[in-house]
């Protein structure tokens, strides 16, 4: 059923990194995609010890990280082939007017490697974080952006109503079709420039619909007080344990290794 | 001072939690392009009192001014003719519209989109969260807000998992976690099942009767007008008739004028009537019809 739509990714679990601040898991995100930009040689090695040890902490089993790899593949193979061909160096092999040299397939593995991680690095995000912890955590730490009137309590606002919404939107959709098809519409057949054609008598009335929707909330929400992010208070406000201030320690030491491998040349 | 302040909290008893006094609202249709824009009357001269703890019905059928009418009460509209007070507040004073709609919640008609949070007992936080109240006391609101509507059990649940009825509940939460004095559904049951109904009804009248909130429930099923402490009926923007629900399901003829039914064993107790049986006017429910009979 589309009611039991999860969104986002979210594999629910106790485990320490399910019960780390969302913050954390955010700025840990942003240091290991650096990380792996810093990386020569060895620091492939920290990386790999490192996101080992994160996927075991998270018990999220492996097969359910790797699920998102498949949605790359295609960037992942195009990367790889340029890299491969386009890469001037020591030749390897040449067939005809292609070369492929040793620093072709060195780039391309690098870039793999890099690509693949940082795919598992930031699905493990998604996959210990509610969709809801997420878009409380970039209010957080978009906070600073106030300052110059960025409007962050609003973007905020706005994610976790989309985020609210769009089972309830699928589910209208499906209704709309249906009730199009018994009227004969065809959704199914005819080539792509026909389809699309056909989609109007679905758009039309989900997007009118939509609207309607978006008034009677914004009405609701007028209702009950809403005036913005000025004087509101929260009722789950992000709070630092010790776990995640021992966690913050963890990710400098990480950082302060891959830049200490970085500057020794390893 | 002092006795201006008794003054006042003393007229609060006699004049009424909310007051309307001339109330009229228009607005402009635009019909076609280019076309004079038409002014509509949605609601006309509109004149009532509601006390504090009462249990209010209003009925009408379609496009009679009763949501707008209701929307006048929680300042979401502003008349454009005469004044609304809430708790001696006019809603037409800007600075007091957050005050207005904290004491005078509402409920919409729709479950799916008046609810804001992601899960339950976020979505009752909502409201007590733009109020400012500081993160325990949301908590607490929380807590004995879905306690009171019965949803505790479902806290920690997504809202699209729940039926109707149980959404509606959770909404009402959420404005009890306001803590208001006054509470407008507007057409709260429309679009629900006949369980659904019921349970949000039991939900209603347990608040008005156990926390001695005012209710002004809008509707047009009339079966759920019965337990009204008064009934106001409204038909083409005007308040055509107001009593008790008794009062009210006398006039039997003057209701199915206005294209309103009247309960099933009202009409059957007006047929008989007619027809030479010998019963009292308006009985509302079945327990006083078959007394009626057997005495």
């Amino acid at each position: 059923m589309l009611r039991d739509i999860t969104l986002g990714q979210y594999y629910p679990a106790d485990s320490i990194l399910h019960r780390l601040d969302p913050r954390v898991k955010f700025v840990g995100t942003l240091v290991y995609v650096i990380s792996l930009f810093l990386f020569h040689n060895w620091g492939y090695l920290l990386g790999t010890v490192f996101l080992a040890v994160m996927i075991k902490l998270s018990k999220v089993p492996f097969k359910f990280i790797t699920k998102g790899l498949k949605s790359i593949f295609v960037l992942l193979a195009i990367t790889m082939v340029f890299n491969i061909l386009f890469t001037p160096g020591e030749v390897l092999v040449r067939i005809w007017k292609i070369t492929i040299t040793r620093e072709g397939v060195a780039m391309a593995c690098r870039m793999s490697v890099r690509l693949i991680f940082l795919m598992i690095g930031s699905s493990l995000m998604t996959l210990t974080t509610t969709p809801n912890q997420l878009t409380d955590a970039l209010e957080s730490l978009l906070g600073p952006l106030k300052k110059i009137h960025v409007p962050v309590h609003e973007i905020s606002m706005m994610m976790s109503i989309a985020l609210r919404f769009i089972p309830i939107l699928l589910e209208e959709t499906d209704k709309i079709m249906k009730a199009q098809m018994a009227r004969g519409a065809d959704f199914e057949s005819g080539n792509i420039i026909q389809r699309v054609k056909n989609m109007v008598p679905l758009l039309v009335p989900l997007f009118i619909s939509a609207f309607r929707r978006a008034n009677d909330l914004a009405l609701a929400m007028e209702a009950r007080c809403y005036h913005g992010g000025e004087g509101r208070t929260q009722m789950k406000p992000l709070r630092y344990q010790t776990r995640d201030y021992a966690a913050y320690g963890v990710l400098v030491a990480y950082l302060v290794c891959s830049i200490g491998l970085r500057v020794c040349g390893l | 001072m002092k006795s201006a302040r008794m003054q006042k909290k003393a007229g609060n008893n006699v004049m009424g939690m909310i007051r309307a006094a001339g109330l009229g609202y228009e607005y402009l249709r635009y019909e076609e392009e280019g076309q004079e824009p038409e002014v509509t009357k949605a609601i006309e001269d509109v004149s009532l009192e509601i006390q504090k703890g009462q249990f209010i019905a209003v009925l009408g059928h379609n496009g009679s001014g009763k949501s707008t009418l209701a929307k006048h009460i929680n300042a979401l509209l502003v008349p454009t003719e005469g004044t609304m007070w809430v708790d001696d507040m006019k809603t037409t004073d800007e600075e007091d519209v957050w005050k207005i709609r904290q004491k005078a919640g509402m409920v919409f008609q729709n479950p799916d989109n008046q609810i804001i949070g992601n899960v339950v007992e976020e979505d009752v936080g909502f409201g007590p969260e733009n109020l400012g109240v500081p993160t325990d006391e949301i908590w607490k609101r929380v807590e004995e807000s879905l306690t009171a509507t019965g949803m505790i059990s479902y806290r920690a649940h997504s809202p699209n998992k729940l039926s109707g009825g149980q959404k509606q509940r959770v909404a009402i939460a959420g404005v009890m976690a306001m803590q208001p004095e006054c509470i407008v559904l507007d057409e709260p049951t429309a679009m629900l099942d006949p369980n659904g109904r019921k349970e949000v009804l039991r939900a209603v009248r347990k608040l008005n009767e156990e926390k001695g909130v005012t209710v002004i429930l809008i509707t047009h099923y009339m079966e759920e007008v019965v337990f009204a402490d008064r009934v106001f009926v409204m038909d083409n923007g005007k308040l055509v008739m107001q009593g008790t629900p008794r009062e009210i399901f006398s006039e039997v003829e003057k209701l199915k004028e206005l294209r309103l039914d009247v309960p099933q064993v009202t009409l059957l107790a007006y047929e008989l009537r007619k027809n030479g049986v010998d019963l009292p006017e308006g009985i509302l429910t079945i327990e006083e019809l078959v007394n009626a009979l057997c005495h």
